[in-house]
């Protein structure tokens, strides 16, 4: 046998066939996905600082982490701004779904208006944000002055509180029409006659939503939503141009502390220490919804048997 | 209980007139079959009757209440779907229950009602399974159970059996008659199926183009077609509808000088130009009567359909004794006369004494 032709079988094989197809994949995987991720955690468990390899130390950055009174707040707003940000998000979206699945005239355009929070990108629409919310040139304490409603400029971003809640409107602003384009798809694919089925049955038009719409959308629901509180509670962008964390560590995510202690600060593994401990909250997540809202027993085909 | 009475509707969608003036009388406890093609407005009306589509003009009343402004649920009926609209999500026994929950009755209540119409139906196995566990037969049961548990004064169904296997469907056809026999409520059956308004009906109603072309009794229609598109509508095979021009003596001749005498009761002038309308189950091989050139035999075990071509035309023949005919052979088919039929050529009227 010629060594061509034992090249040829070797080609032929199946099995020989399918690894050489998933290679690229697993390349890029790897390069790309495994190794950043593999680094990150253990940088979390070096004392590496910028410009210095690391020692492994253990869990020490950890331990410090949990003693941190600036890390613990981190963590509190993160919690708070994705809880409060994800269920107003979803109403808002909900809403604005069920709206526009309805005959409106130039329904198509208004569709296409509505996804604009979601095309502009982030920096961009934060930096408008910033404009907004500008202690001396907001608009939004311009019109309330002029209504004689207010006869002080509110300060958005200088107030901790106010600050969390103007970051929590910017981020609704720009994740509603993800969601409400999600969930409209979700919406156009149950079938008018259960509507009309359940018209007939005497529903009202609440009753219909109670016991057809939102069953029915269940499924989509607990997808859209798992992106939704994962983009969300890793959100980096709009806090970073907003307000960089502040006032007073007020604002601060994990995200952008990581970030910050990480590259300005210079504490590689501290920061890195700081990403790796958002990874138990998101797992968190994805497995609630795969568990608990995705998986229905109506939703699996069954044997007539 | 009540009857239905369709009143001069009309209907628009946008500019097509869709239902160009209906009337229908459906008496208490009728079984009404509405029989058309496609696009004839059958399920149209039906969805006027049930509110889903608004009335553009004139009257439906259901039991002497007239309902154009009534809504869907107010009107007492329910709604069999061509694609049965099951909750999806919802168990059997939840499907059953879902209208009569909404109407808040008593619990003991819902759990007979559905008790008595999954009995009916032969659901009781099935009441906690989902609609996708079940075979197509089984949730156009379940689809009729949801009907039946509301007790409703009229029954709507829109071709309910057009999903369903050429089978299932004969057996579902006698189920649904057989139901229909056992409640006595007024029911009114959408089909583009001929055989089942046939089989089912007391009363049809065929349709074309918005417009009700004749109504009666399933054997009336059979008997006495009022024009040439409910002859060829009705009955199957359809019936052969062969040109000819009456000549004196109460003759009509067709193309190549064959003639024959005009049906018992036709009447028609002479020189007129005529549709002379024979069903296939209505001519027997004969040694007089039209010559015909056999083009293919179907044997098909209780009769044999012979497919020929007379006057330049096709023409069937339905004959009921075996038959030792070949193909490319000519027989003479006579037409029963006093089953024949004859329709004006331009305007495809029954032309009757």
């Amino acid at each position: 046998m010629t060594s061509a032709a034992i090249g040829t079988r070797w080609i032929d094989s199946r099995n020989v066939l399918g690894l050489l197809f998933m290679l690229p994949a697993a390349v890029l995987l790897l390069a790309f996905l495994t190794y950043p991720l593999g680094l990150g955690v253990w940088l979390g468990f070096t004392d590496a600082k910028i410009g210095r390899g690391g020692e492994f130390i253990g869990i020490e950055n950890y331990q410090f982490l949990w003693g941190d009174s600036v890390t613990r707040l981190a963590l509190f707003n993160t919690l708070f701004y994705t809880v409060v940000a994800s269920i107003v998000k979803f109403v808002l979206g909900l809403w604005l779904a069920l709206l526009l699945n309805k005959h409106l005239p130039f329904k198509a355009f208004i569709r296409a208006i509505v996804l604009l929070p979601f095309i502009v990108p982030t920096a961009l629409s934060a930096i408008a944000f910033w404009w907004i919310y500008d202690a001396q040139f907001s608009v939004i304490s311009w019109v309330l002055t002029q209504l004689g409603l207010i006869d002080r400029y509110v300060d958005f971003l200088g107030d901790p509180w106010n600050a969390r809640f103007s970051t929590i409107a910017a981020n609704i602003w720009r994740g509603v029409p993800f969601i409400a384009i999600c969930l409209l798809a979700g919406l156009q694919t149950i079938s008018p006659s259960y509507y009309e089925a359940a018209s007939l049955d005497g529903a009202t038009p609440w009753q219909q939503f109670r016991h057809v719409t939102l069953p029915l959308l269940t499924p989509i629901i607990a997808v859209v939503m798992t992106f939704s509180v994962l983009f969300t509670f890793t959100d980096f962008q709009l806090i970073y141009v907003l307000t960089r964390g502040g006032p007073l560590n007020a604002t601060h995510l994990m995200a952008t502390l990581s970030f910050q202690r990480a590259i300005p600060g210079g504490a590689l593994g501290e920061g890195a220490a700081l990403a790796v401990a958002m990874v138990p909250f998101l797992l968190a997540a994805i497995l609630f919804s795969y568990f608990g809202l995705q998986r229905r027993r109506w939703q699996q085909g069954g044997s007539d048997a | 209980m009540a009857g239905v009475t369709i009143a001069a509707v009309q209907k628009w969608f946008g500019g097509t007139h869709v239902i160009r003036g209906v009337d229908i009388a459906i008496d208490d406890g009728e079984f009404c079959v509405l029989v058309g093609p496609s696009g004839c407005g059958k399920s149209t009306l039906l969805r006027m009757i049930a509110g889903l589509e608004e009335i553009g003009e004139g009257t439906i009343a259901i039991g002497g209440r007239v309902v154009n402004d009534v809504a869907p649920k107010e009107r007492d009926i329910a709604m069999v779907f061509q694609n049965y609209a099951l909750y999806p999500h919802m168990t059997v026994r939840d499907n059953l229950s879902f209208a009569l929950m909404l109407a808040k009755q008593p619990k003991q209540e819902i759990a007979a009602r559905v008790a008595r119409a999954a009995d009916i139906l032969g659901l009781k196995e099935l009441l906690d399974r989902y609609p996708r566990q079940l075979s197509g037969g089984q949730r156009q049961r379940v689809a009729m159970g949801r009907a039946i548990v509301r007790n409703p004064q009229v029954f709507l169904f829109d071709e309910p059996l057009s999903n369903l296997d050429a089978k299932l469907r004969v057996q579902m056809r006698t189920e649904i008659r057989e139901l229909h026999q056992r409640l006595k409520t007024t029911s009114i059956y959408v089909t583009h199926d001929q055989i089942e308004a046939m089989t089912m009906a007391d009363r049809i109603v065929v349709m074309r183009d918005g417009l009700v072309e004749q109504q009666g009794a399933p054997l009336e229609l059979y008997d006495t077609p009022a024009n040439t598109f409910v002859a060829g509508f009705i009955g199957s095979p359809a019936m052969n509808m062969v040109p000819g021009t009456v000549r004196a003596g109460g003759a009509v001749e067709f193309e190549g000088g064959v003639r024959l005498p005009l049906p018992a009761d036709a009447r028609a002038d002479e020189g007129q130009r005529v549709l002379f309308g024979i069903r296939p189950e209505h001519c027997a091989p004969s040694n007089e009567g039209l010559p015909a050139d056999v083009v293919v035999v179907e044997p098909t075990g209780a009769d044999t359909q012979l497919y020929c071509r007379f006057g330049g035309q096709d023409f069937t023949a339905v004959v009921r004794d075996r038959t030792d005919v070949a193909p490319g052979e000519r027989v003479m088919l006579r037409p029963d006369l006093k089953r024949s039929h004859l329709f004006d050529a331009s305007t495809g009227r029954r032309l009757a004494a």
